[in-house]
């Protein structure tokens, strides 16, 4: 089980969070892309293996969405931000 | 009938308590041991040699080893225990104890399967597979018969009745294992001030030193040890466990503690999962047995196990040994073994320049050295009568030796299990021939014999330096050196012998002994083609048994890689993987046992709702629901169809609170559920409501519920039960991450409500009756639309909405006044027959209006216009999530399925969900799949069975005719609109 360190709550163990996907930015005017376009961004997503950005909801804790940058090769966790705003 | 103990040595044994005997029983006969003892070593002062049979070829076999590597001695337990494949060498002896050996039948002095022995040159290596895989029926068929005659042990059939815990543990050093390196990494790390914990699997701190009279500073070493052990328990910032194994190493340093007899007496067994910032491994090393012709009969046994014996229980696992080595370790164990009795009249070194100093010690004690010499083979079946010892070169050769015990050591294989399941990769010490820990990954070390360095000084200081390591890398003063004296360690000398010659050719020379695996099983699976470790592993089986090849996985690699011609680190090691012995289920659930799995979710209103006879179930989101009301005499089918019927021509009440609830203030609330909501917000007026259709980013259902204005910017939305937290998720992710600069905030108010549904023709006469605030008159307060008034003198927040098409009322109060309203509204309706509704009713009403629900007909495929519901959809407001995939839909065209409502011809037939449909007259072979039944059921108010069916092309089949494909049975049904009650809905509207 990883630790992740929520930048509210501290260090927690991750079966506080929910895991979502990686950093996708949503397009800003879903119209204007073809539809091939817009099933790579609904369904293709990288899935390194190494270094992600990834969504995290820490549900069972301060219910805030932070950013998680997660080695799926190590399980290194290098650093964790809150949502921009 | 007691027997003596003849086995037991009348002095000595650290462990046993001799005042007091304790008595069990094994295959049916009872013994006498002490407290102290194992199994295994009350079964060695019994004189029982034969303690079970083999996995595969039915062999007898004895006790090999004195802990958790033992491949043979694994029984099972009878009576209060029932509990199959425990180890007999870390079983605690009690009183009353019942056990017996696996794999016979039918006993284990005459096994009828023993025969396979016999028939063994059939049965190479992947034999099973082989054979029985071109057979007709093939391995599926044959499979449960073969692994019948190789079962071991019997599940257990009742709960397990022990009280087992899990408790969560943070520290700065956890250390695995109290031998001399692991105390002394404990002892500095706590001196320095960190957080420690120390385990050890064994019942007393000491490891090896309770096994020799090995001194440190001046005196036995066991007593050093207990010394240390309580230091470190006088310390308040160390927990010291005994009879703890660490049994798996996860990410970040998470550990996984089984402690099996915590000193809480009414605790019978605990998990401990603990976080360390740091870890220091000491888990010792285990001695390796020697791969020879019949090396598994009763009688042969590691040299280090025949030590334990002696000193930690005072039994003599036989009369006169014969001893083999290859390295300098089997000397002082010798002249120890002579020391307590044991006469041993020869030991084999296979290197032929053992050290002198040792020679001369042997010499002086009468031991016969022969240089150069192994055991190549024993004669004995049940037990050894006599050992050949014979140079390797000429097998056959030499001379036999009369001995009931063959002592063997081949070289000690340190157990890097731990580091290993922390993600490193061993590497291979050719210099000790063995296997020792790579570069760290995570933030661990190995100190001792565990890290290859196999003497007591190399442990003590080994030890000492991973535990100022530790307290300097966490900021911690490390304390004083403090290495106490002991003598000058003797190297191992060990001379790698992975096999040693057989006389004979077929003789089965064992390398896995709890998997019967020979040598010659690895060789026949490098011959065909076997090349890798991971592989030979899996066609072997070698290292897959209970004791997952702790004995003789390095073995098995050091043949494999002399028949690949490669050296045994080019070769490797298989995945250690956790945990390091079997950890029983009983403690992995700890108190998660039966009700307390999942614990019940409960509204203000569950109590009322069992107190007035409801069936319950789980439903959704873990809420305990009522699925009907039965009264007296009648069955489940018949009040479901009566409440259903209620809600139709009377009225029908039912608790709706596990409903999600969220409430959301701000300015920026109608443009935020524009952009979540398939449908319109921003011209909803204040106190109305609307349904809406939530939608994924793929243009699939979500959730659907309605949403009410409660005032400009202060909305109310409700949720399925089930997909509440999948909500909650979806919006706060929306908010914080995708469209932070919108000004709403969205708080969870789930359980903060009760919420109670009346509905039905005579719905608004009941809640006038229990009082209501306001008018409730149709042009007062119409259909969808929320007013806040008192019901029954409780503030209330009222909806004409629900989910049974009928005229409804949605009460919601502050849920500490649930109950108030549940009884005022039962007390109401009395007279105008209202009755409690359960799910199983509610679940037929939406069938008989076509109500489309989340996980039924929103099935991840079916889009909102396939559902028919395209009024809950606008596409002209501007993007929404799920709308660029609608879109798409459309491009892409083609067949959609639809929902629509099935009248199967048989109106008593009612179609279990998900029957296939298929056209009507299509073959009877493999016709193709048109759709699917997504609820069917006996509906009272239509008089017969129907259906709601998600069907390719639906809408252009309606009043056409398909076929329900259920199992065995073909049924014809009409294609019709999904609405069997009232389709212009002005039942609900009224
Ligand atoms: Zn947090």
């Amino acid at each position: 089980m990883l630790v992740i360190p929520c930048p509210h709550c501290g260090p927690r163990n991750e079966d506080e969070f929910v895991c979502w996907s990686e950093v996708v930015p949503r397009p800003a005017d879903p119209a204007a892309l073809s539809d091939l376009e817009w099933t790579d961004y609904v369904y293709n997503h990288a899935n390194p293996r190494g270094w992600v950005r990834e969504q995290w909801w820490h549900e069972h804790g301060c219910r805030r969405w932070i950013i998680v940058e997660r080695n799926t090769l190590t399980h290194e966790v290098a650093r964790t931000e809150p949502a921009p705003r | 009938m007691t027997r003596l103990q003849p086995s037991r040595l009348a002095a000595g044994g650290t462990l046993i308590d001799r005042s007091r005997p304790l008595r069990f029983r094994f295959n049916g006969t009872e013994y006498e041991g002490h407290p102290g003892d194992t199994l295994a070593s009350a079964l060695i002062a019994n004189g029982v040699r034969l303690v079970g049979r083999s996995f595969k070829y039915h062999r007898p076999r004895g006790i090999v080893s004195a802990g958790a590597e033992e491949p043979n001695a694994v029984v099972q337990l009878d009576g209060e225990d029932d509990e199959p494949n425990v180890r007999a060498t870390t079983l605690p002896l009690r009183e009353g104890l019942s056990a017996r050996s696996v794999n016979c039948w039918p006993n284990v002095d005459f096994d009828l399967a023993a025969i396979i022995d016999r028939l063994s040159p059939l049965l190479p290596a992947g034999f099973y597979y082989k054979t029985f895989m071109g057979w007709p029926g093939g391995w599926s068929f044959y499979g449960p018969l073969v692994r019948r005659m190789a079962g071991l042990g019997i599940a257990p059939r009742r709960p397990d009745p022990r009280a087992c815990e899990k408790r969560f543990h943070h520290c700065d050093v956890l250390v695995a294992g109290a031998g001399p390196a692991g105390l002394q990494a404990a002892l500095a790390t706590a001196r320095g001030g960190a957080r420690v914990m120390i385990a050890d699997d064994g019942p007393a701190p000491g490891g090896m030193l309770l096994d020799g009279a090995a001194e440190i500073g001046g005196r036995p070493g066991a007593e050093w040890a207990a010394g240390v052990a309580a230091e470190l328990d006088s310390l308040p910032n160390v927990v010291r466990l005994d009879r703890a194994t660490v049994a798996g190493y996860y990410d970040h340093n998470l550990l996984t503690v089984v402690e099996s007899a915590p000193r809480q007496p009414w605790i019978d067994e605990r998990l401990w999962k603990v976080r360390a910032r740091r870890v220091v491994l000491a888990t010792g090393a285990a001695e390796r047995p020697l791969v020879f012709a019949d090396n598994d009969r009763p009688g042969v046994m590691l040299a280090s196990a025949a030590l334990a014996c002696v000193c930690r229980y005072a039994v003599r696992p036989g009369a006169r040994a014969v001893a083999v080595t290859n390295n300098n370790s089997t000397y002082r164990t010798v002249l120890e073994l002579v020391e307590a009795g044991i006469e041993v009249p020869m030991l084999a070194d296979v290197r032929a320049r053992p050290p002198e100093t040792l020679v001369a010690e042997l010499a002086a004690r009468g031991v016969e050295l022969l240089r150069g010499h192994a055991v190549t083979g024993v004669a004995g079946v049940r037990a050894v009568k006599a050992a050949r010892v014979a140079p390797p070169d000429r097998p056959a050769g030499g001379r036999r030796v009369a001995c009931d015990l063959v002592l063997c050591s081949g070289g000690w294989s340190p157990r890097i299990h731990l580091h290993s399941q922390s993600g490193a990769r061993p590497a291979y010490d050719s210099d000790h021939a063995c296997f020792v820990p790579g570069d760290s990954v995570q933030a661990e070390c190995s100190a001792g014999a565990c890290n290859g360095a196999f003497g007591l000084r190399a442990a003590l200081e080994q030890g000492w330096r991973a535990g100022t390591e530790a307290c300097a890398a966490l900021g911690f003063v490390p304390p004083a050196a403090s290495v106490p004296s002991c003598a000058d360690d003797l190297p191992l000398d060990v001379e790698p012998c992975w096999e040693i010659p057989s006389p004979r050719p077929r003789a089965k020379a064992f390398v896995d002994l709890a998997n019967d695996v020979t040598a010659e099983d690895i060789r026949i699976a490098e011959q065909e083609g076997f090349r890798s470790v991971e592989h030979v592993k899996r066609y072997t089986t070698a290292g897959m048994g209970t004791d997952q090849g702790k004995l003789g996985n390095v073995n098995a690699i050091g043949i494999l890689s002399e028949a690949l011609s490669q050296a045994p680190g080019a070769v490797g090691t298989t995945s250690y993987r956790p945990p390091y012995t079997p950890v029983s289920f009983g403690v992995i659930a700890g108190k998660e046992r039966g009700e307390l799995v999942l614990p019940a979710r409960r509204t203000a209103l569950t109590g009322r709702i069992e107190e007035a006879g409801a069936v319950m179930f789980e439903a959704g989101a873990g809420y305990r629901r009522p699925s009907c009301f039965p009264r007296d005499g009648e069955s489940e089918a018949e009040a479901i169809a009566r409440e259903a019927l209620a809600c139709r021509t009377a009225a029908g009440m039912y608790d709706g609170s596990p409903l999600g609830k969220f409430e959301l203030h701000g300015p920026d609330v109608a443009a935020f559920l524009n952009r979540v909501y398939a449908n319109r917000w921003d011209d909803l007026a204040v106190g109305r409501g609307r349904f809406g259709w939530m939608l994924r980013e793929d243009g699939r259902l979500l959730d659907d519920g309605i949403t009410f204005r409660l005032g400009e910017d202060h909305w109310w939305t409700f949720a399925g039960t089930g997909a509440a937290g999948h909500v909650h998720r979806h919006l706060e992710r929306l908010l914080q991450l995708v469209w932070p600069e919108l000004k709403v905030y969205l708080t969870a108010v789930t359980s903060q409500w009760t919420n109670v549904c009346v509905c039905g023709p005579k719905a608004r006469v009941v809640l006038e009756g229990a009082g209501a605030g306001a008018s409730l008159a149709p042009d007062a307060f119409p259909f969808m639309a929320m007013r806040e008034m008192t019901v029954a003198g409780i503030p209330a927040r009222v909806a004409r909405a629900g989910y049974t098409g009928e005229l409804s009322f949605e009460v919601n109060v502050p849920a500490r006044h649930g109950v108030r309203l549940w009884e005022a509204l039962t007390e109401a309706g009395e007279p105008f027959g209202l009755t409690p509704v359960g799910s199983e009713a509610s679940m037929v009403m939406r069938c008989e209006k076509g109500f489309v629900s989340a996980g039924f007909e929103g099935d991840g495929i079916v889009n909102p216009f396939d559902a028919g519901c395209g009024w809950a959809v606008d596409m002209d407001k501007g993007d929404f999530i799920g709308r660029r995939s609608l879109v798409r839909d459309r491009n892409v065209g083609g067949v959609r399925p639809n929902v629509v409502g099935l009248l199967p011809e048989d109106p008593s037939f009612v179609p279990p969900d998900g029957t296939p449909l298929v056209e009507a007259g299509a073959p009877a072979d493999a016709p193709p799949v048109i759709g699917y039944v997504s609820q069917g059921c006996h509906s009272p108010n239509v008089g017969r069975a129907i259906a709601l069916a998600v069907l390719d092309d639906g809408r252009r089949r309606i009043d056409g005719r398909i076929e329900i494909a259920g199992i065995g049975r073909r049924a014809p049904a009409l294609v019709t609109r999904p609405c069997f009650v009232d389709p212009g809905g002005s039942r609900m509207r009224g």
